[in-house]
């Protein structure tokens, strides 16, 4: 199983940089479903075979299917909005990745808990849902950005699992997908109020 | 004990009882409710905590503990003379004060204010008050003191459709913040040193290194709240705006505890014998400079209930004379000095307590009769406010120190006090002692001085305007509550040899001299109440002959015609009352000694030659310290603040890339450490 989970945990750091440089929606979300499938694989891998399903559903089915309806219905434009080039925000995750390696040679971790790998994949997971959240304009890729960065932070818990805390973090997946859903209804009320989902105008609200 | 915690426990009640009528849509039948049931429990709970503070023996220490669900420190309260004592004018002024607010606002439409919520800050108060004097717990004490501190914003804040009062609502409600922040760290440094929140531990702990800073960090954070210059700053702004009952209140009682954390702090730091020098010095000359300043600033003022606030920031100058006296005197061995100095700063917190608390209702009185505390647009509103212009008359010459008022014999205590200086072993105390003595004399001439204009102007002579010359009179049933302290302050000068019995054995205990000494300080005890007696028989018989004079006048004039006209008339025709004396003009000769002191702006146009024309006279007193020192201040802070909006944009990626930046160096940081 061990050269399965590498082979996933590549493919989902591959699947990371290519998100910071598609430069549409769709194939954003198109991505975000693959990285919640791989996810669903790692667990598989993983030996939590329960777990696996419920992921594929939520991170796979649900949420993508969330917001892509959000995308339709907000009639979001199709091209994506960046604030630096796409080779900038792919050079960031590569900075991420290298940063995470350095860490993961620095973490005082009992040794044998996360298998090879796991760790720097998750931690540029999470870096490169940071650098998508900062990277881009509008509301509903911020929300794709904290679902990736989400996405690391459930990466670096799956090894911390022990039998007992599968309650927690399927309580844990039931609050991203609440979070996810109360972001769709409040876009939706922004897009509605303001005319504009750009994350630029919002500045004016400060006081 | 359990009087006293009943007290407190009634005062909680009605505090969520009000807190629920507030939250109710306002009504008539809502309004007079809270207006029955605020004033109701606190003068039910006053009475239950006066008869827990006077059962049993005075020096009897109790306590009361219970544990609560805090990681922190214990609910634990306690009763000794220091707390007896200061519990006084609490329960005493806040009944009175309590009594006439209600009675006051027993019109106030349900539209107007809402009363409930009123009370509610009010029944905080008092409690709050209660349980920073009785508190054997720093955390306890902190919370309580918070509480104190933060109900009177709201209580400040009654008028709140007016901007000024908003404003000073919010002077004092930073002001009592700064000083609540030096507490907060000299608790926390307490707690550091002791390991303990308990008093009782904190006090039996050894004095280490630290005990120098601690003692100005609480003395600059009690002062904060007592009005020590220059901390008082708050007091003019916040009492005008209050209204007459809460200013009462809170300038009879809530400036006590200030005091009390004062003499308190001894227990933790060392006692007065154990001093420094250095500690009396500060105190005592820190006394000396708010009492002047105070009765300066006082005598400028043309706001009649600015003047009173200024005259509440020398009175709590005089009583810090009073503990500088009583530590000099301590630390330097002489039983004498450091007696009665605690006992006359003692016995003149007690009188100020009934004196400042009348005369801030009576000008609470007079702000209802005519709409305005301006002194410039009042005048003769004796003859149309007979019973409140007797009042204040009382209340004036009780705080300017007329024999045989109780102002009197508190300020003689201390008086006595000072004056043995001479014996003191090094010419700098005996010469520090005397000059302060000289200091306090000035002192109180200037308050007569400041009241005379208080009452003339006020009082006296023909209304200046409008509202003054038809007041809305109140009648006995309104006013009856306000006899409570006026019959307080006539009691503590003709009874003023018992009043002092009741303090000197609290300043013996406060003072905690060694056995030696304490015999001769209970001689001093026995001599100054002799004195005392005899000064109030003397006083009782000049009352007695005032009567019997007033009695004689009356019956000289009763079958004769009696023709009333214009006060100072001066035998113009036509005279108006425009050529009275005004407040500017009555304090302008002594604005000429002390002008640059006082930080006085007269502005003089015109008058002067054989025929004048137009002519004016302004004097305003601008506070000093307010604009030369905190408004500076204030501003520089602010502006660091405008500054840092340089991050404060509004762009939220922008934030999540701080957030993201942070998480790195701290990894990274944490990684290298």
């Amino acid at each position: 199983m061990t050269g399965l989970l590498q082979l996933l945990l590549l493919v989902l750091t591959l699947n990371n940089l290519a998100l910071l440089g598609v430069d549409r929606l769709r194939s954003l979300i198109r991505l975000i479903t693959l990285q919640g499938v791989l996810l669903a694989g790692v667990l598989l891998a993983l030996d939590h075979i329960l777990l696996a399903p419920a992921v594929l559903i939520i991170k796979g089915g649900i949420l993508p299917y969330l917001l892509n309806r959000t995308r339709r219905r907000i009639g979001a434009e199709p091209h994506l909005r960046p604030r630096f080039g796409y080779g900038w925000a792919v050079l960031a995750g590569m900075g991420g990745l290298l940063f995470s390696f350095w860490l993961e040679g620095r973490l005082p971790m009992p040794p044998g808990l996360f298998p090879p790998l796991l760790l720097p994949a998750a931690l540029t997971t999470l870096f490169c849902g940071l650098v998508l959240v900062v990277g881009r304009v509008t509301a509903l890729s911020q929300v794709m950005g904290y679902l990736v960065a989400e996405n690391g932070i459930f990466l670096l818990g799956i090894p911390l699992m022990s039998a007992g805390a599968i309650w927690f973090e399927l309580t844990l997946l039931l609050d991203i997908f609440v979070a996810v859903f109360v972001m769709g209804i409040a876009i939706n009320h922004i897009s509605d109020t303001f005319e504009s989902i750009d994350v630029n105008r919002f500045h004016n609200l400060r006081d | 004990m359990s009087l006293f915690v009943l007290a407190i426990g009634l005062l909680g009640v009605a505090a969520v009882a009000l807190l629920v009528l507030a939250g109710l849509p306002p009504s008539m039948r809502v309004t007079r409710l809270a207006n029955v049931l605020g004033p109701g429990c606190v003068v039910a709970a006053c009475g239950l905590g006066l008869a827990g503070v006077f059962s049993g023996p005075w020096e009897l220490i109790l306590q009361f503990s219970l544990t609560w669900g805090l990681p922190l420190g214990e609910f634990s309260l306690g009763l000794d003379p220091l707390t007896r004592l200061f519990l006084l004018p609490v329960f005493g002024l806040g009944a009175v004060c309590a009594l006439s607010g209600g009675l006051s606002l027993r019109k106030t439409r349900p539209e107007e204010h809402n009363l409930a919520a009123h009370w509610f800050f009010y029944v905080l108060l008092v409690a709050g008050m209660a349980v920073v004097l009785a508190a054997r717990d720093a955390v306890l004490f902190l919370i309580a003191w918070e509480v104190m501190s933060l109900a009177p914003f709201f209580l400040i804040d009654f008028d709140d459709s007016d901007r000024k009062v908003r404003d000073a609502a919010w002077i004092y409600l930073v002001a009592a913040h700064l000083g609540a922040v030096l507490l907060i760290a000299y608790f926390a440094l307490l707690w550091q040193v002791g390991g303990s929140t308990d008093f009782a531990v904190l006090a039996a702990q050894e004095h280490s290194s630290y005990t120098s800073a601690l003692f100005l960090l609480g003395l600059l954070g009690f002062g904060a709240k007592s009005g020590i210059a220059p901390m008082h700053v708050w007091m003019p702004e916040a009492y005008p705006a209050a209204p007459g009952h809460v200013a009462g209140l809170q300038s009879g009682a809530m400036i006590n505890a200030g005091l009390y954390g004062i003499l308190r702090g001894f227990d933790f730091l060392g006692q007065p014998v154990d001093a420094p020098l250095w500690w009396g010095w500060c105190i005592l000359v820190l006394g000396l400079a708010t009492a002047l300043m105070g009765i300066l600033k006082a005598l400028a003022q043309s706001n009649l209930k600015r003047l009173l606030a200024y005259s509440s920031v020398e009175n709590v100058g005089i009583m810090l004379v009073g503990i500088g006296a009583g530590v000099l005197g301590a630390a330097s061995g002489h039983p004498w000095i450091a007696t009665l100095g605690f006992a006359g700063m003692l016995f003149h917190m007690l009188n100020h307590s009934a004196f400042k608390g009348l005369l801030f209702l009576c000008a609470g009185e007079v702000q209802q009769a005519t709409g305005t505390v301006a002194m410039n647009r009042l005048g003769g509103l004796q003859k149309r406010l007979p019973l409140v212009g007797g009042l204040f008359l009382l209340g004036a010459a009780s705080i300017a120190c007329l024999p045989p008022f109780n102002g009197f014999a508190g300020e003689f205590v201390l008086a006595l006090s000072l004056l043995d200086g001479a014996s003191l072993p090094t010419v700098e105390l005996q010469l520090g002692l005397l000059l302060s003595l000289v200091i306090l004399g000035l002192v109180s001439g200037l308050a007569l001085a400041a009241y005379t204009k208080a009452y003339g102007i006020t009082f006296l002579g023909d209304a200046r305007s409008e509202a003054a010359q038809h007041p809305h009179v109140a009648g006995w049933r309104s006013l009856w509550p306000l006899l409570f302290p006026a019959a307080a302050c006539v009691g503590g000068g003709l009874l003023a040899g018992r009043c002092f019995e009741l303090v000197a054995p609290t300043a013996q205990i406060a003072a905690h001299l060694p056995p030696l000494a304490e015999l001769s300080g209970a001689r001093a005890v026995n001599e100054v109440g002799h004195i005392l007696d005899i000064i109030a028989a003397v006083g009782g018989a000049v009352v007695l002959l005032t009567a019997i004079l007033l009695l004689v006048r009356c019956r000289l004039l009763r079958r004769r015609p009696v023709e009333c006209r214009e006060t100072w008339g001066c035998g113009y025709q036509f005279g108006t009352p425009r050529i009275q004396y005004t407040e500017a003009s009555y304090s302008e000769p002594l604005g000429r000694l002390f002008g640059s002191v006082m930080g006085l702006k007269i502005t003089e146009k015109g008058g002067g030659g054989l025929f004048p024309g137009r002519a004016s006279l302004t004097i305003s007193a601008p506070d000093r310290v307010r604009t030369s020192l905190f408004t500076p201040l204030f501003e520089a802070v602010e502006r660091l603040c405008n500054a840092l909006k340089i991050v404060q944009h509004g762009k939220i990626y922008l934030y999540i890339l701080y957030i993201l930046v942070t998480l790195v160096a701290l990894l990274i940081w944490g990684m290298h450490a």
